[in-house]
């Protein structure tokens, strides 16, 4: 079983428009939506779910009220704020650190179990997909992306399915580490704007970091030619092979309202825009599967991202 | 005055309304509380100084006093330290700096030192604007320390505009406990409705008053209108979905700067935000509307 990762430096670059895209191109495949935070491609798959199970986050602090003499040491010693006035516990500050319930000369504070959302299994049209909902104001830890991806291979090993497609979450801290660890392949979304090339550099740096071979995309390319050189001579540099270059192009609007795939899109257009838009996503999806059929290639791309200094 | 810029997820134009609408006001101060990611600066170009350090409290372990109980390491919620056999072990990036290991050792054996997380920066004092920035250090996880110490910067006397980490979890959460308003950027097709709602959730988690700016007007359908209309949510601006300001947008310039027209709506917008927080917090100090 391979898995592919589609992350992107930050949100709103087309990343989950680009994973539905291949999620139709692609058979056997199991999705993995991994953007716990806003996890769109749902709208896009219309899931129909077969199971929810809760995922539970750090616990929270809890006062009972009939033992609580108001002496105000736990509001003194909790470094987070989360003791509020009248003695209650505000959920958005409480890191369930527990110092709270030794300092409690009452032993009134107790710790609870808290969900931070739930991991959901589901059956799509273009095959099974495992995603989340995470609960406002809880965070979107690495442990729920890890548990949606466990639920992926669980999945795939049920419908015999050969590939993962994982849609990552932005940005480059937590969640996208555990979204791309042990994946074979990571595909990068960049667009031509000036934080676009700041953004694509750190999301190679992290896949270096763990040798995960890495290709890259432009998207909205033509917005700024200028900018899509500049982010084409830092793939060449960094050996990384640069595979498409998507313009900027109503038909991702269109598709998306119409709860398609550009690919479903374009299969009923009559306008040419969209259809070669969605010949550049054939194209790039081609070379993705070749890459991910070619192991013999993984130890080559490893290399060179060993010896390329970030 | 406090507004919070935010949206549900990143790259729907929340740095763009942020920055626009502070230039296109007088005196007034903006945040970039986006620390994992700063980008405001990318389109104000200002000279950055230090004004601050932020700092994490974290345990050292006196070995002369240690007895290798290992309560600290039981205690620990979040795997910061470990218990071998000879010696106690810390994990920094992963400890809140709680203080609950130098609480439970029964040998005072625990020093609390402090270590830099991150920083606070600000534009140089002859920079047009008030502006202040946070940036937490690449593999920290304590992005809500950085917010609190940035918005401790904030001048009451003035406006201030934040702009708000992406997302609805903790680090939005502590912006938008602190903001009277709330201005939410949007573009209405089916994934700017869907984070926008997640946002709004938030929003209302928090009783803040919400606007709403609709980015790449025209591209889409009115679902996020429909909805504001029946939620009596204002829509404060339109942006449309102009290729002109997306250029602007990759270049790194905010277009108030060269569409000069745009200074009076962000203006008209700031009026209606006035408004609005006038009449929210009439609402909540008298109970009528
Ligand atoms: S568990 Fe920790 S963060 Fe929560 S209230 Fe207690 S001391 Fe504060
Ligand atoms: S420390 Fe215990 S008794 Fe004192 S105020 Fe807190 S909960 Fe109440
Ligand atoms: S300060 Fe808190 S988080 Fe850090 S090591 Fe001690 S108990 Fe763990
Ligand atoms: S609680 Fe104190 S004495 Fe016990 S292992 Fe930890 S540091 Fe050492």
């Amino acid at each position: 079983m391979r898995q592919l990762a589609i992350i992107s430096g930050k949100g709103g670059c087309g990343k989950t428009t680009l994973t539905a895209a291949f999620s139709s191109l692609s058979e056997n495949t199991v999705l993995a939506d991994c953007d716990v935070d806003a996890s769109d491609l749902p709208l896009i798959l219309k899931p129909q779910v077969l199971k929810t199970e809760d995922c539970l986050g750090l616990e929270l602090a809890s006062i009972d009220l009939k033992l609580c003499t108001g002496c105000g040491i736990c509001r003194e010693t909790c470094r987070f704020g989360a003791v509020l006035e009248n003695f209650t516990i505000n959920p958005y500050s409480c890191e369930g650190c527990a110092v709270c319930t030794v300092a409690c000369p009452e032993n009134a504070v107790s710790l609870m179990p808290r969900v931070s959302g739930q991991v959901i299994s589901s059956i799509t049209r273009f095959g099974p997909m495992a995603h989340a909902k995470l609960g406002t104001g809880e965070e979107a830890s690495g442990k729920l992306v890890t548990m949606v991806r466990k639920r992926a291979v669980e999945l795939a090993d049920r419908y015999s399915c050969k590939l993962i497609l994982i849609d990552g979450p932005p940005g480059t801290g937590c969640p996208v580490m555990a979204a791309i660890t042990g994946t074979d392949l990571v595909l990068v979304l960049s667009e031509p704007t000036v934080s676009g090339l700041h953004d694509l550099k750190r999301a190679v740096e992290l896949t270096s970091h763990f040798r995960i071979p890495t290709v890259a995309c432009i998207n909205r390319y033509d917005i700024n030619e200028k900018k899509s050189l500049e982010i084409e001579a830092f793939c060449r540099e960094a050996g990384i092979s640069l595979l498409a270059r998507l313009p900027y192009a109503d038909i991702t609007t269109e598709a998306m309202m119409e709860e398609k795939t550009v690919i479903e899109y374009a299969a009923h257009s009559r306008d040419t825009g969209a259809v070669e838009f969605a010949n550049i996503v054939r194209n790039l999806w081609a070379e993705i599967e070749m890459r991910l059929s070619d192991s013999s290639k993984k130890e080559m791309y490893s290399k060179t991202l060993l010896d390329r200094k970030p | 005055m406090k507004i919070a810029i935010a949206s549900g997820k990143g790259g729907t134009g929340k740095t763009t309304v942020a920055v626009n609408l502070a230039l296109a006001l007088e005196d007034v101060q903006l945040f970039d509380c986006d620390v994992e990611e700063p980008n405001c600066n990318l389109f104000l170009g200002f000279e950055l100084e230090p004004v601050e350090e932020v700092t994490c409290l974290f345990p050292e372990i006196n070995t002369d006093k240690c007895t290798l109980c290992g309560n600290c390491a039981d205690f620990c919620r979040y795997n910061a330290l470990a218990a071998l056999p000879k010696k106690i072990l810390l994990f920094p990036s992963l400890c809140h700096g709680c203080g609950g290991c130098s609480f439970v050792c029964p040998a005072g054996a625990v020093e609390e030192k402090s270590r830099s997380i991150g920083i606070i920066e600000k534009a140089s004092s002859d920079a047009s604007l008030k502006f202040f920035q946070g940036v937490l250090n690449i593999g920290e996880a304590m992005a809500t320390l950085v917010i609190r110490s940035l918005l401790r910067h904030i001048d009451e006397s003035k406006p201030a505009i934040i702009d708000s980490p992406p997302g609805t979890a903790c680090p939005v959460l502590a912006v938008l406990g602190f903001a009277d308003y709330c201005v939410l950027v949007t573009e209405s097709t089916p994934f700017g409705f869907h984070d926008f709602l997640l946002a709004l959730e938030a929003a209302k988690a928090l009783k803040v008053p919400v606007g709403v700016v609709l980015n790449r007007d025209g591209l889409g359908d009115s679902r996020v209108e429909d909805f504001c209309r029946a939620e009596g949510i204002p829509i404060l601006l339109r942006i449309p979905n102009d290729r002109m300001i997306a250029r602007l947008y990759s270049e790194g310039i905010p277009f108030v700067k060269e569409m000069p027209e745009w200074k009076e709506k962000f203006e008209d917008m700031f009026e209606t935000i006035k408004f609005e927080t006038i009449k929210a917090l009439a609402f909540k100090s008298t109970g009528v509307q």
